[in-house]
C-alpha cells in the first residue's frame, strides 16, 4: 500500500485546486532551474536510475528512450511530442492529470524537452477531451505568465514552447507514428519502423514521443531522486502508477498505487470490491482492452506489474482495469471489444482491416448462438494470421483479447455453438468463378 | 474501418468568417512555415464550428486552397477522423459511449432511451427540439460509466432516471449541467474519500 507522502499526484481528485498558484504550493516548479542546470546527462541518468518505464502501454524504459535522441542539434530541430490521445477502453488516467495536475505535465515537458534538445513540444490530445484541452491551454498560459515557458524558460537559459494539437476521434493516433502523421496533417496511419521517431520523426526530425503520465512523474523523480522512485514497487517495475478501475465494482475510481500491488487488494481496498463479492468475479481485463483477460483463478494471486502480467500471458498496458462479474455475458463483452477494433482499424494493412471484421462477426455469431464448432478454430486461426503481420501493434491489440477469451473461456464458447454450419447446402461451384455470381446463390 | 456518407444537399460556397480568419492566422503560427499542412485538422474544426457543426465539401475545397494542398488530402483527413461531421447533426449532438466498460454498466439502456426519446435511427435529427444521437467508441471516462457526451460536455455516472432528465432538458433546449450524476467528486472512490491531513491550498 502506497504511503501518502509517496504519492506523486496529490490533486488527482481536485481537492486542492488545479491553478498554478495551488500547484506551486504542492511543490511543482520547485528548483526546476537547479535541476536543469545539472545538465542532460545527469537528468537522463537519474531517470535511468529510477527505472521508470513508459506508462502508455509498452513499458519501454524512459531514460533509454531519451538517450536515443542525438546528443547535439544538427541541421534539423528536435521535437518533443506528448501522447495525450487516451482512447484505450478502460483507461482515463491522463484526463485527470490534464484536468487537475497540468503543471506537473508542463514542468515535465520543459525538463524532458531540455534533456532531448527540443525547443518545441506538441501535446496531442484527443478531440473528445475538448474541455480538458481548454483547461490545459489555460494552465500553459499561466505558466507563460510566470515566465516558466517561452524564452529563457524558468531562468534556465533554454527556450521552450508548448503547443496543443487536437485529434479528432481516431484510436489509432495513440500509436506514436500515427500520431506524428496526424500532426503533420495526414490520415493517422502508422509508419514502418525503423527508422524510429527518435531519429526520423515529426517533419522528418528527431522526435521523442512520451505518454502524459510518464512525463508528469519526471519532475518529482528528479526532485526526490531516482533511488526514491526505484524503492517503491518491485525491481524493474518501480514507482507509482495510476490505476483506473471500472466495470462491475462497487465504487469505480482512479487511484494512484505502487506497482506490484496485488489485484485483489487493489479492487477490494480502493474500488469497494466486486459487485456480488469476490466469488462472483468472472474475469478481469488488466490493462486496457488490448490486453488478454485473466480468469478468476489468476486474479486471486496476480500482482499488478509489467513482468508478472506478461508471465500470465497478459500485460499491464495502460493499467485500465475492467472488472467483469458473473452477471455479464463474457462473450458479448469481448464481441463488443472486437467491434471496437473493427471500427478503429486504420485500414492500412489487410490482415488487420479484414481480420478485425472477421473476429467481430464470428464472435457476434457465437453471442447469437448461430456459430458452428468449426468457427472456433477459424476464429483462433484468424487471430494468429493478424498477430505479427501488421505494421503497428494494433494487430496484436485486436487479436490478443480474442486469444485470451479462447484460452480461458473455450468451454463457454463451445457450449453456445451448434453442430451444423450456417450455410448447409454445398453448392457445386466451378473451380474458377467470379465472386459476384456466387453471392446471390449463397445468400 | 467505417464509412461516412457525405450529405446530399451541399452549400455552394464557404468562407471563413473574419473572426475565424484571425484564429486561422494564430493556428498557423504553431507550426513551422514549410509545414502549413499541419493546420488542416484545426481548420476543419473551425469550419465545423462555423457551419452548424458539420463540414460541407465547399469548406474542404476552401481549406485546401488556403493551405495550398490537394483537395483530396483534405477530403481524406475529413473522412478518416470520426469527429468531423460530414452531414448535419442536431443542435444538441448526443454521443453515447457503448464500448465494453460502459456496456457492462448499462449503456444499452441509454441507447434505448435515445431511440425512444430522440429518434429510432442514429444521426437523424429529432422532430421535437433539435437533437440527434449516435453510438460512439470509448470516450475515455470509463470509471464514470455509463456516460454520454453532448456537444463538448461529458455527462457521467448516469442511470436511466438521470439520462431521461438530461434528454428531456435537451429536447426543451435547456441543457442540465454536465459532470457526475451521482454527486461524486470527479473520479474519486465514493463512500470513503480520505482527504490527506496535510494542508495544500
Amino acid at each position: 500500500m502506497l504511503k501518502t507522502e509517496n504519492k506523486i499526484f496529490k490533486n488527482l481528485y481536485n481537492n486542492f485546486g488545479w491553478e498554478i498558484d495551488h500547484a506551486i504550493k504542492r511543490d511543482d516548479w520547485k528548483d526546476t532551474k537547479d535541476i536543469i542546470s545539472k545538465g542532460r546527462d545527469w537528468i537522463i541518468n537519474e531517470v535511468k536510475t529510477s527505472e521508470l518505464r513508459g506508462r502508455g502501454g509498452a513499458g519501454f524504459s524512459t531514460g533509454l528512450k531519451w538517450s536515443f535522441a542525438p546528443k547535439e542539434i544538427g541541421s534539423r530541430p528536435h521535437y518533443l511530442v506528448i501522447n495525450a490521445d487516451e482512447s484505450e477502453p478502460g483507461t482515463c488516467k491522463d484526463r485527470d492529470i490534464i484536468r487537475f495536475e497540468p503543471q506537473k505535465l508542463i514542468e515535465g515537458c520543459l525538463i524532458a524537452g531540455y534533456a532531448v534538445n527540443a525547443h518545441v513540444c506538441y501535446i496531442y490530445i484527443r478531440g473528445e477531451y475538448f474541455n480538458e484541452g481548454k483547461r490545459l491551454q489555460e494552465a500553459i498560459n499561466q505558466a507563460y505568465e510566470k515566465k516558466y515557458l517561452g524564452k529563457n524558460a524558468c531562468g534556465s537559459g533554454w527556450d521552450f514552447d508548448i503547443h496543443i494539437h487536437f485529434g479528432a476521434g481516431a484510436y489509432i493516433c495513440g500509436e506514436e507514428t500515427a500520431l506524428l502523421e496526424s500532426i503533420e496533417g495526414n490520415k493517422g496511419q502508422p509508419r514502418l519502423k525503423p527508422p524510429f521517431p527518435a531519429l526520423v520523426g515529426l517533419y522528418g526530425c528527431p522526435t521523442i514521443v512520451n505518454n502524459v503520465e510518464t512525463i508528469a512523474v519526471v519532475p518529482t523523480i528528479l526532485r526526490r531522486g531516482g533511488k526514491w522512485f526505484a524503492s517503491i514497487g518491485k525491481p524493474k517495475n518501480t514507482g507509482t502508477k495510476i490505476f483506473c478501475i471500472s466495470g462491475n465494482v462497487n465504487s469505480p475510481c482512479n487511484v494512484e498505487e505502487e506497482m506490484g500491488i496485488p489485484l485483489k487488494e487493489l479492487i477490494e481496498r480502493h474500488a469497494g470490491g466486486v459487485v456480488g463479492g469476490w466469488e462472483n468475479l468472472q474475469a478481469v481485463i488488466p490493462g486496457g482492452s488490448s490486453m488478454p483477460l485473466l480468469s478468476k483463478k489468476i486474479c486471486d494471486t496476480i500482482t499488478m506489474d509489467f513482468d508478472s502480467l506478461v508471465e500470465n500471458k497478459s500485460g499491464l498496458g495502460t493499467a485500465g482495469i475492467v472488472v467483469i462479474n458473473k452477471d455479464q455475458d463474457i462473450v458479448a463483452c469481448m464481441a463488443r471489444i472486437a467491434r471496437f477494433y473493427k471500427h478503429e482499424s486504420c485500414g492500412q494493412c489487410t490482415p488487420c482491416r479484414e481480420g478485425a471484421g472477421w473476429m467481430w462477426r464470428i464472435l457476434d455469431r457465437v453471442v447469437k448462438r448461430k456459430a458452428a464448432y468449426s468457427d472456433i478454430d477459424l476464429l483462433s486461426d484468424v487471430t494468429k494470421q493478424i498477430e505479427g503481420h501488421t505494421i503497428c501493434a494494433f494487430g496484436e491489440g485486436s487479436a490478443w483479447p480474442v486469444q485470451g477469451l479462447l484460452r480461458h473461456f473455450r468451454k463457454e464458447i463451445e457450449s453456445r455453438c451448434r453442430e451444423e454450419p450456417l450455410i448447409k447446402k454445398k453448392i457445386d461451384n466451378p473451380y474458377l468463378v467470379d465472386q459476384h455470381l456466387l453471392e446471390n446463390k449463397n445468400a | 474501418m467505417s464509412l461516412k456518407r457525405i450529405h446530399d444537399d451541399q452549400p455552394k460556397e464557404f468562407k471563413f468568417s473574419n473572426e475565424n480568419l484571425k484564429k486561422a492566422e494564430e493556428i498557423l503560427k504553431k507550426y513551422p512555415d514549410k509545414n502549413k499542412k499541419s493546420a488542416v485538422m484545426p481548420f476543419l474544426y473551425l469550419a465545423q464550428k462555423q457551419n452548424n457543426n458539420w463540414i460541407p465539401l465547399a469548406a474542404m475545397k476552401y481549406i485546401a486552397k488556403f493551405l495550398s494542398m490537394p483537395y483530396i488530402s483534405v477530403y481524406e483527413v475529413a473522412t478518416f477522423y470520426t469527429m468531423y461531421n460530414l452531414a448535419p447533426v442536431g443542435k444538441h449532438f448526443i454521443q453515447v459511449c457503448t464500448t465494453t466498460p460502459c456496456l457492462i454498466r448499462g449503456a444499452d439502456k441509454i441507447v434505448k432511451l435515445c431511440k425512444d426519446k430522440i429518434s429510432p435511427n442514429e444521426n437523424k435529427i429529432s422532430d421535437k427540439g433539435s437533437c440527434s444521437w449516435m453510438e460512439v467508441e470509448c470516450l475515455g471516462a470509463c470509471v464514470s460509466a455509463p456516460m454520454i457526451q453532448v456537444n463538448d460536455d461529458y455527462y457521467e455516472d448516469l442511470d436511466e432516471r438521470s439520462t431521461t432528465e438530461i434528454l428531456d432538458s435537451l429536447i426543451k433546449d435547456k441543457p442540465l449541467k454536465p459532470g457526475s450524476y451521482r454527486g461524486r467528486k470527479n473520479t474519486s472512490p465514493e463512500k470513503k474519500q480520505v482527504i490527506d491531513g496535510e494542508k495544500h491550498a
